[in-house]
């Protein structure tokens, strides 16, 4: 909470109470962000036209009411005119309003529908970097669809896991309170982006102010947006659409760099890529000491969003693990609801992490917080889980 | 004239036909006045009950960090504070006044079917208890998660959640039954109930915004149960109408929530803009202005508003054409809209106005709804609402809309007939009072609101990032005065039916109508014979 209580030191609110802005006041934001890419500048210009129309009308209506408030008021003596209506201003108002109200229509419709079909529709004609951006409860993935290295003589695409980081977590250069997240998504500079939106759960929004881009991931669904950056720099957004829970700690950031730096940064993310897969297909029986601590840290960056670093978890919705009967129970059955979820429940299956990734954390979940069960799970008892039927229901006799 | 009087002296003769007395009166009532009456006071209720949850979602709101609500709760008040405000609040009190007033106002006996009429109220506290419960339910062992959804239900988000959801969609189903009940007792009513000398085209507007909103009610209230019923049946009953795993559509359910919710927009200011046209009018000395087209823009309004829903839906990744319709379609719903405006204005025009309190709520209610519907206007275009949408903004746009257009023209209607229905003059310094102290703690509520909303601010957030904490601040500070400042309205009414000087029977100098022809309060029976329209 420290950046919380150095905002509130400089609280600019009872300074501007007081009637002068403080310094603070530079940092509040009143209207879009600077635009970073050729779209959203669209969409700012569109947004400024409108909302000029908007209060030159309503300077209008106050002028005109204030006007009749001032002039026409019993107190001044002023005698109504009981014949106003029947006028041929009176008679005609009911055609000549709508006329003027549908030329001011149509004058932003005119203009909003150029905008729109330059920014909705996706080019087709142009190279385009395509990333999918999958919403989960509550983090973000990213996946890179024209990078992709091969494992397992198959080819898989460099994905990026972004989640919110705690405060105390977060770095002095990060995007501050709510808004830091350990691996941000790195775009180049100059180039036309799609984006790929979808969902692994429920509903969520991709928004970051700067883009101007905000679709919704819709599970079951792809939805598309794209934009053509035109500035590096690191911008911030967040879901827009109320996921649950936890739907304020879904932030977004995005790096955008030079094109060789993100061709560099992509280099190593494939190596790393390569060295997770090659540490996970090692054929070796793991030791308690190097599976509790590969599981610590997949726990608390996957698992503890919602279960807790304690393992204490949120009841109802999100129950302990620590004491709980499936992480004390059967390793089976404690296998089985991390592989495959629990369906009507905020539990997902998390089959798409690695063997050792689950190995490590159902072992952690098992040892940990006082679950002192001792059992030791193998990357190999995951691989035989995933290939295995489903254990039949328990007879009823 | 005279034949009211003579009406009333012919009522006292059968002084059997008074109220019954005790608990009967109200639980077997049939009696439009006393249904009227009930519909109020639960509507006062709900309004501090769904006040209550808005000024805890503001106390959290005040500074970041997570002080005082656990995420859920939030999301649980965010989505109880909607439901009791729309259902529990503004739709109740609109049916208070049409129960109260449009029997007066067209010389009819009663409402047309009246044991319909109780139903249809007492079918609201049981509606109300249901979703207080749906509210409650997880605080108690085994009671499952908390509405964490908003009060829009979206799946699968809504099929997550535990039991309370259950709660709280028969609630919904209940509210509804409820709504139609009334809205088919409204239109017979105003079909087969008006005094032979009053035309269709003579009723006030109040009438024709009600025979509106009733049948905008029964078009609409039923695609709603059915997206509701749907919801049901997927959470329990293994259908996938809004699963795409079951080749349901989880997009489905919001066409069908926007169906009908779109058009509730309109349910709610209908009958606001029709207690305006007759406080308008009356407080100018001088006719309505544009009467025929004031029936043409509400009719105009029922149609295109409800083909226009999915305005509410731009980010869910619809074809360029369907956008393109859906932009058009909304940004044209403010011809009608701002005819109604222009009327009200044209009203006032070398009109020679006095400023009770009913007048400066309708004149505060022309401006700020004016400012709602422009950023309305800004919302219904597309690409920028790429930027707005789910955003701060859209929460003080609509907050804009519904306060003004529908909340403050029932405070005028209620403060412009309060001494026709107690037969005492409430106390025009407070409420004078309670006027300023309520309109200006609404916009420094609201005003801020949209600043952050465009710097970046999602809507329905527990906690957010320190830059927007100055507005938020402001924002906090005027919801504590303006939440508080419903104590004064209280006081303000109860102070009115405990005493007060006498109302005339036309209270007001310029008002025009046959309620005013009754006495103030109006006998428990009246226009048991047709009054007579004045020739004028």
């Amino acid at each position: 909470m420290a950046a919380i209580s150095k905002r509130l030191g400089a609280l600019s609110v009872f300074s501007l109470l007081a009637g002068g802005a403080g310094t603070a006041g530079a940092e509040m934001a009143l209207n879009f962000p600077e635009p970073a890419a050729g779209v959203a500048q669209e969409i700012y210009d569109i947004h400024m036209l409108t909302s000029i129309i908007a209060t030159v009308l309503l300077v209008i209506i106050c002028a005109f009411v204030g006007y009749s408030l001032y002039y026409h008021r019993k107190s001044r003596g002023y005698e109504a005119d009981q014949k106003f209506h029947e006028t041929w201003f009176g008679q005609w108002s009911w055609i000549i309003v709508p006329v003027l109200v549908l030329g001011i229509d149509l004058t932003i419709a005119g203009s909003a529908q150029k905008t729109l079909e330059k920014v909705w529709v996706v080019p087709k004609d142009t190279d385009m970097l395509d990333v999918k951006v999958v919403g989960h409860q509550w983090w973000w993935e990213y996946e890179y669809l024209d990078h992709s290295v091969e494992i397992d003589g198959k080819p898989k695409s460099v994905r990026v896991e972004s989640r919110y980081l705690p405060e105390d977590q977060a770095g002095e250069d990060t995007a501050g309170y709510l808004r830091a997240v350990d691996n941000p998504l790195v775009l180049p500079v100059g180039k036309k982006v799609r984006f790929l939106h979808t969902s692994a759960d429920v509903l969520h929004a991709f928004w970051v102010p700067e883009l101007a881009v905000k679709k919704d991931a819709i599970p079951g669904y792809v939805t598309e947006t794209w934009v053509d950056l035109n500035r590096e720099g690191r911008f911030s957004g967040q879901c827009a659409e109320l996921c649950g829970t936890w739907h304020s700690r879904m932030p977004i950031e995005v790096e955008v760099v030079a094109e060789e730096k993100f061709n560099s940064w992509m280099e190593e993310q494939k190596r790393t890529m390569l060295a997770a897969a090659a540490e996970a297909a090692m054929d070796k029986d793991w030791t308690m000491d190097e599976l509790m601590e590969k599981g610590r840290a997949n726990y608390n960056t996957k698992c503890a969003a919602c279960h807790q670093i304690t393992g204490k978890g949120l009841p109802p919705a999100f129950p302990a693990i620590k004491d709980s009967p499936i992480a004390v129970g059967p390793i089976p059955e404690h296998v089985d609801i991390v592989l495959n979820g629990k369906p009507g429940t905020a539990m997902v299956a998390w089959n798409t992490l690695t063997d050792l990734e689950l190995a490590s954390i159902i072992t952690y979940e098992r040892n940990a917080w006082g679950n002192d069960t001792g059992d030791l799970v193998q990357p190999r008892d995951v691989k035989a889980a995933r290939t295995a039927v489903p254990a039949p229901a328990p007879a009823a006799e | 004239m005279s034949t009211a009087t003579i009406d009333l002296e012919h009522h006292e003769d059968h002084e059997h036909h008074g109220p019954p007395k005790g608990f009967k009166r109200w639980l077997f009532s049939t009696n439009h006045k006393d249904i009227g009456t009930m519909y109020l006071i639960f509507a006062l209720t709900m309004l501090f009950a769904g006040g209550v949850s808005a000024m805890a979602i503001r106390a959290e709101l005040f500074l970041p960090g997570l002080q005082l609500l656990e995420p859920d709760l939030y999301n649980n008040l965010v989505t109880n504070h909607a439901l009791i405000m729309i259902f529990g609040a503004v739709m109740p009190a609109a049916a208070g006044l049409a129960n109260w007033m449009i029997p007066l106002m067209i010389g009819a006996p009663d409402m047309a079917l009246p044991r319909l009429n109780n139903l249809s109220f007492w079918i609201l506290p049981a509606a109300a208890t249901m979703l207080i419960l749906s509210f409650v339910v997880p605080f108690f062992p085994g009671g499952g998660t908390q509405i964490n959804t908003g009060w829009t239900i979206y799946p699968p988000l809504s099929i997550q959640v535990g039991m309370s959801m259950d709660f709280l969609l028969f609630a919904l189903h209940m509210l509804g039954i409820s709504s139609v009940l009334a809205s088919i007792n409204i239109i017979v009513t105003i079909f087969n109930m008006r005094a032979p000398d009053v035309k269709l085209t003579q009723m006030p507007i109040f009438v024709w915004t009600w025979l509106v909103t009733a049948f905008l009610l029964i078009l609409v209230i039923p695609v709603l149960a059915g997206g509701v019923t749907m919801l049901i049946f997927d959470r329990h009953f293994g259908t996938s109408f809004f699963s795409a795993g079951g080749g349901g559509d989880p997009v489905l359910f919001q066409h069908l929530f926007w169906f009908f919710g779109h058009p509730e927009v309109y349910i709610l200011i209908l009958p606001s803009m029709g207690v305006l046209a007759s406080v308008v009018p009356t407080f100018s000395r001088k006719p309505l202005f544009g009467y025929a087209s004031m029936v043409g823009a509400m009719i105009a309004i029922m149609i295109i508003g409800m083909v226009v829903w999915a305005h509410h839906q731009y980010t869910i990744g619809m074809s360029l054409g369907a956008v393109s319709y859906f932009m058009i379609g909304t940004i044209i719903i403010s011809i009608p809209v701002g005819l109604m405006v222009f009327n009200y204005m044209a009203t006032m025009w070398r009109g020679a106005m006095t400023f009770e309190t009913p007048m400066l709520f309708a004149i505060g209610i022309l401006l700020m709804f004016s400012f709602g519907g422009l950023t309305g206007i800004m919302l219904a275009v597309v690409p920028a609402d790429m930027q707005y949408h789910d955003s701060m903004f859209v929460v003080a746009h609509f907050h804009y809309v519904l306060m003004p257009g529908a909340v403050f023209g029932l405070f005028a209607g209620v403060f412009y007939w309060l001494p026709k229905w107690t037969g005492h003059m409430y106390d025009e310094k407070l409420a004078k009072i309670f006027f300023w102290v309520n309109v200006i703690s609404f916009n420094v509520t609201f005003f801020p609101q949209h600043f952050i909303g465009l710097a970046g601010m999602p809507r329905r957030i527990v906690d957010y990032h320190a830059m927007f904490t100055e507005f938020n601040v402001i924002s906090s500070l005027g919801a504590i005065v303006f939440g508080l400042s419903h104590l004064l309205l209280l006081y303000i009414i109860i102070k009115t039916i405990r005493g007060g000087k006498q109302a005339e029977d036309k209270v007001w100098e310029g008002a025009k109508g046959l309620e005013w022809e009754l006495s103030s309060p109006p006998p428990f029976h009246s226009w048991t014979t047709p009054p007579k329209l004045a020739v004028s």
